[in-house]
């Protein structure tokens, strides 16, 4: 390049670097809002009202922000789908380091909630209320979203885990409906050969679904204590849960179809997928997008690791939790509180959604209601029993969005080669250790 | 100044007749609005990431400088590699094939002796309109061999297909989706040049008696040289950045398709779901480095032209 | 006076020809066939289930027509779904693909003059450095560009997807090479003879010149805009400006969630309807990029 040229562009670039650079040390770094206030904060940001934007994904909270703002005529609330999940979590990741767009309140699921909670991204709310809330909300979600003693978020739904069934293709096959794991495995052998199309269940490796099935199991492979984490995916609980679902993998008793894919929602509706062992949230899913399965599905209790027990386990669900960065915590505060424990708790369950209070799960009209999806039977029953059996003292990791997001990476191998589930799981650690690492934890 | 009776072939960019160029700062002039948005939105971010790259910002400890270790990493990562490997396989597959196809169906078509060319032109060049996210979609439902096409075909005919979604043949499936979506634009790249062809040539070689195999040979292939190469320079980029195919369909398939297939899709991983920004900026770089040495290898064996 | 009349793209074409004047050839359109079918079989897959309901698409036989015909609901759904957010993303997109692309083919012409028809200092470098900078992946780039322009505070807004779209290396590239053999520097110094400035000559002179080239890279720069994924992904939060191919996309994966409605069928049909108007525009077009490519460029 011309010398006279390459200077000036020169010049332009170094400028460029160096604004940026400047622009990058002195912006956004955390908290330039307030610290959490009290109760009264709450009252008095009612009063004054104002605006706050909600990002969520949850379609039932459209009538409860519209419940809302009719309620309190001075408050605005934005409700925008800023993405599903992971989209969500990494738009507002992207904006909390940007310093720039960070919602007032955001929907967040009890997996990743740690990963906020620890990096101090979300509030703690208990000076506002939060803490008198622990008789409101049911122990599984409730338990999510405290860190440390700290509470960040309010549960919004939950999903304690039932295991959904086509009685019609049980029935066709004349397979009881198994009670325990190990009767589960001999019900997909019969169903498997009696017509190889069909499958018991789908499973083409799926974070949350193993996460929760160990859970039932009693294990607990992450344990946290401040940046101290232990990963351990085979302990006793790992262990049960890879040996069984090993007999299912090497039988190819699985349908290798994701969840949530068209072919998902194919196999559901003809009978080629004959159960779904999934939180509690599936029915408004089954009945909008599996119309073909009405009146032909059941619910029964979630198959159990020993004979006669009772444990079960969450698969899903998410909480509401504040960003630190928000500037109006107070306001937020209010709104969740409304659509969390107040009257928007109602007005989701009668949309569909599950509830993660206490109130709610044990209200007669709820429990006893009939679902004419699942042939009249009375489904809640079966749900709300698993809510209150839900094991105690599971605990995410603090990175579990990555490390959910390299699940398939690792233990996707015992899906579609020779690989062991076992030693999948143990890729999965020793990966997910590596990245704690890289992280400034001290793991293991 | 009198115009010489030169021909001009579009690949020859400098006719004896153009050669004098205007000497002055009024180039930047016309050049100026796509120079600033250029810096804008180029420069400015690339340097942002050789910033970023020297770098580390950890969950546990915050941000610190340090220097050139990213690159070290990145330098013996074997996951990055392997990502390397195969976004070269596909290229040196994929590409030639592609070229092959769109070059066939651009000398068909300007050859003159299809029926309807002119429908065909436009036929193969509409899977370009259609957007990554919709051909995915649409490619993904054929290649499901438990409840999408292929496994209805291999219901109806009892066969027994391999599984395209499959780890053993997603590449190629992926090289598939890619090629169906860019056989069309780069037929029409070939096609433009062919019809740049000077009447002149045809007649010397009717004259002559030549076959219309060798008019091909020795007309137009020379002539769309340049087009040649610089589909050949674009493909080669987008080749190393593959990225939206496997990404979308990485959702239908994440047992075969994982997170770190190809460089892109690794560095997009490391960014959005590990937040590891300034490993992630560091793999673009180093890909960045890799493309551009390969695309001016090639600029510059395949264009010995005096600019 | 130079005598640089370029034959009329017509005449030229005709001339070409006839001197071949081949016989056309059965095997030859049946071959090349192949292709016209590997092109059309999937957009044939994207009609055919467009006329399917959610249920109808599940299931029957994925290359033909299922029970009953509901081409006429699924549009009036897709467009209705959720207060007509699909024409809100409509509107979006022809915004951002007129002024984007609009923009980006201004820029492009008036840059290929420049390389063209100058000569300044740096101009060596000039395409060297565009086409290094393209070779960096995308992705790199996008979490840079999205920190700088929230620190100029555009992202979530229309700019953050029209600014980087302005670029078209290519366009910069064809328009150069365009450029170059479409207007006579003999013209243009006869112009400046006559006392034009440059910009005068740029308009008057070579514009009309460079018209069907121009044609060329709008088309080009209307398909890259009107496809733009990535970028927009990133950069928009609010789904009011999400463009029609992160607007099907976020509908794909509301599947994904509990709760969510499951409108393959409405993805399936907004994806046909979101390729109709680009398709449109190539038939109404290719005569003059057809010609236009072939125009100007020889000088007998």
């Amino acid at each position: 390049m011309n010398t006279k040229h390459g200077r000036l562009l020169r010049a332009v670039a170094v400028s460029v670097v160096a604004a940026l650079a400047l622009a990058a040390c002195g912006g956004s770094d955390g908290d330039k809002s307030s610290s959490t206030g009290g109760a009264a904060d709450v009252k008095a940001a009612l009063k004054k009202g104002g605006t706050i934007t909600v990002w969520a994904w949850e379609p039932t909270l459209t009538k409860v922000v519209k419940d809302f703002e009719a309620e309190h005529k001075n408050v605005t609330v934005k409700l925008v789908n800023a993405g599903t999940g992971n989209d969500q979590y990494t738009a507002l990741q992207n904006a909390i380091k940007a310093g720039k767009g960070v919602p007032d309140v955001a929907q967040i699921e009890y997996y990743a909630l740690p990963q906020f909670s620890l990096a101090k991204s979300v509030a703690d709310v208990s000076s506002y209320g939060a803490s008198g809330l622990d008789k409101t909300f049911t122990p599984g979600p409730w338990a999510s979203v405290q860190q440390s003693g700290g509470i960040y978020g309010l549960p919004m739904d939950s999903g304690p885990m039932a295991l959904f069934y086509n009685k019609t293709v049980f029935d066709k096959y004349k397979v009881a409906v198994p009670k325990t794991w190990d009767e589960y495995v001999d019900a997909a052998r019969k169903i498997h050969a009696a017509d190889p199309k069909a499958y018991i269940a789908n499973d083409a490796g799926d974070a949350g679904f193993t996460t929760s099935l160990i859970w039932q199991a009693g294990g607990q492979p992450f344990k946290v204590d401040g940046d101290k984490v232990k990963i351990d995916l085979s302990d006793a609980g790992s262990k049960r849960f890879a040996d069984t679902w090993q007999k299912l993998l090497d039988e190819k008793l699985l349908a290798p179809t994701p969840s949530w894919s068209d072919g998902w929602y194919k196999g559901l509706a003809d009978g080629d997928i004959a159960t779904l062992t999934i939180g509690a949230w599936m029915p408004a899913n089954l009945e909008s997008g599996v119309k073909a399965g009405a009146g032909k599905w059941r619910v029964a209790p979630m198959p159990q690791w020993e004979a006669g027990a009772n444990a079960t386990s969450e698969n899903g669900g998410s909480s509401l939790a504040i960003p630190t960065a928000s500037k109006n915590k107070a306001l937020a505060y209010a709104f969740m509180d409304y659509a969390t424990a107040g009257q928007g708790a109602q007005t989701r369950v009668d949309a569909g959604a599950f509830p993660a209070t206490t109130k709610q799960i044990s209200d007669p009209a709820f429990v006893d209601k009939k679902s004419a999806y699942f042939g009249g039977q009375e489904i809640n029953k079966v749900l709300a029993a698993s809510a209150a059996d839900v094991v105690k003292g599971w605990s995410y990791l603090p990175f579990q969005v990555y490390a959910n997001s390299i699940f398939n990476d690792t233990v996707g191998k015992a899906y579609v080669s020779k690989t062991k589930l076992a030693d999948g799981l143990a890729d999965w650690q020793k990966k997910s250790a590596t990245y704690g690492d890289q992280q400034g934890f001290t793991v293991n | 100044m009198v115009a010489t009776g030169s021909v001009v072939a579009p690949a020859d960019k400098v006719a004896a007749s153009s050669r004098h160029y205007r000497r002055s700062w009024a180039g930047w002039g016309f050049l100026a609005p796509f120079a600033v948005v250029f810096a804008l939105v180029f420069l400015a971010p690339i340097a942002y990431s050789i910033y970023l790259s020297l770098f580390q910002d950890r969950l546990i400890g915050g941000n610190s400088f340090v220097g050139a270790d990213n690159y070290k990493q990145a330098l013996q990562d074997p996951a990055f590699w392997e990502s390397v490997r195969r976004v070269a396989l596909f290229l040196v597959v994929q590409v030639p094939i592609m070229l092959f196809l769109a070059l066939l169906a651009a000398l068909a078509i300007d050859g003159g002796r299809l029926y309807g060319a002119s429908l065909f032109r436009i036929a193969i060049f509409l899977p370009y309109a259609v957007p990554a996210v919709v051909a995915t979609l649409m490619w993904g439902f054929m290649y499901g061999s438990q409840f999408g096409l292929i496994g209805s075909i291999n219901d109806s005919l009892g066969l027994s297909l391999p599984d395209p979604l499959g780890p053993k043949w997603v590449l190629a499936s992926i090289g598939n989706i890619v090629t169906w979506e860019f056989v069309g634009y780069n037929m029409l790249i070939f096609y433009s040049a062919l019809r740049v062809i000077p009447a002149s040539l045809y007649e010397a070689a009717a004259i002559d008696g030549a076959s219309e195999f060798r008019i091909i040979r020795a007309i137009k292939l020379p002539a769309i040289r340049g087009a040649l190469v610089i589909a050949t320079i674009f493909s080669i980029i987008g080749s190393f950045q593959l990225f939206n195919e496997p990404n979308i369909l990485h959702y239908v398939a994440k047992n075969a398709i994982n997170t770190q297939y190809t460089p892109n899709m690794y560095a997009y991983s490391l960014s959005f779901s590990g937040q590891q920004y300034n490993y992630s900026a560091t793999i673009a770089i180093i890909m960045g480095l890799l493309t551009m040495v390969i695309a001016y290898t090639v600029q510059l064996r395949g264009m010995r032209k005096a600019l | 006076m130079a005598t640089t009349t370029a034959l009329r793209p017509k005449q030229r074409a005709r001339a070409a020809h006839s001197f071949a004047r081949p016989r056309r050839s059965p095997l030859l359109t049946a071959l090349t066939g192949l292709i016209l079918i590997y092109s059309l079989v999937p957009l044939a897959w994207l009609v055919i289930n467009s006329t399917k309901s959610q249920e109808s698409l599940l299931s029957s036989f994925g290359l033909w027509f299922g029970d009953g015909f509901s081409l006429f609901s699924n549009i009036k759904d897709t467009f209705t779904y959720n207060d007509g957010i699909f024409l809100r993303w409509f509107a979006n997109t022809l915004l951002y693909v007129v002024v984007g692309a609009g923009g980006a083919t201004i820029l492009a012409v008036m840059g290929g003059y420049a390389l063209a028809k100058f000569d300044f200092p740096g101009k060596k470098g000039v395409f060297a450095v565009v086409l290094g900078a393209v070779a960096v992946p995308g992705t790199a780039l996008a979490v840079p560009t999205f920190l700088m322009f929230s620190k100029m505070g555009i992202t979530d807004t229309p700019w953050a997807v029209i600014i980087p779209s302005l670029i078209s290396p290519f366009g910069l590239y064809l328009m150069w090479t365009f450029a170059t053999d479409a207007t006579p520097t003999e013209l243009m110094e006869a112009a400046k003879v006559d006392g034009a400035s440059e910009l005068r000559t740029f308009f008057q002179v070579c514009l009309p010149m460079l018209a069907p080239g121009i044609v060329t890279v709008l088309l080009f720069s209307m398909v890259a805009t009107w496809n733009n994924y990535f970028l927009p992904l990133i950069m928009l939060k609010d789904p009011d400006w999400y463009p029609l191919t992160v607007g099907l996309n976020s509908w794909s994966q509301q599947a994904l969630t509990a709760g969510g409605d499951v409108i393959f069928n409405l993805v399936i049909t907004g994806s046909l309807l979101t390729i109709l108007p680009l398709i449109a525009a190539f038939l109404l077009l290719q005569r003059f990029w057809q010609s236009g490519l072939s125009a100007g460029s020889v000088k007998e």
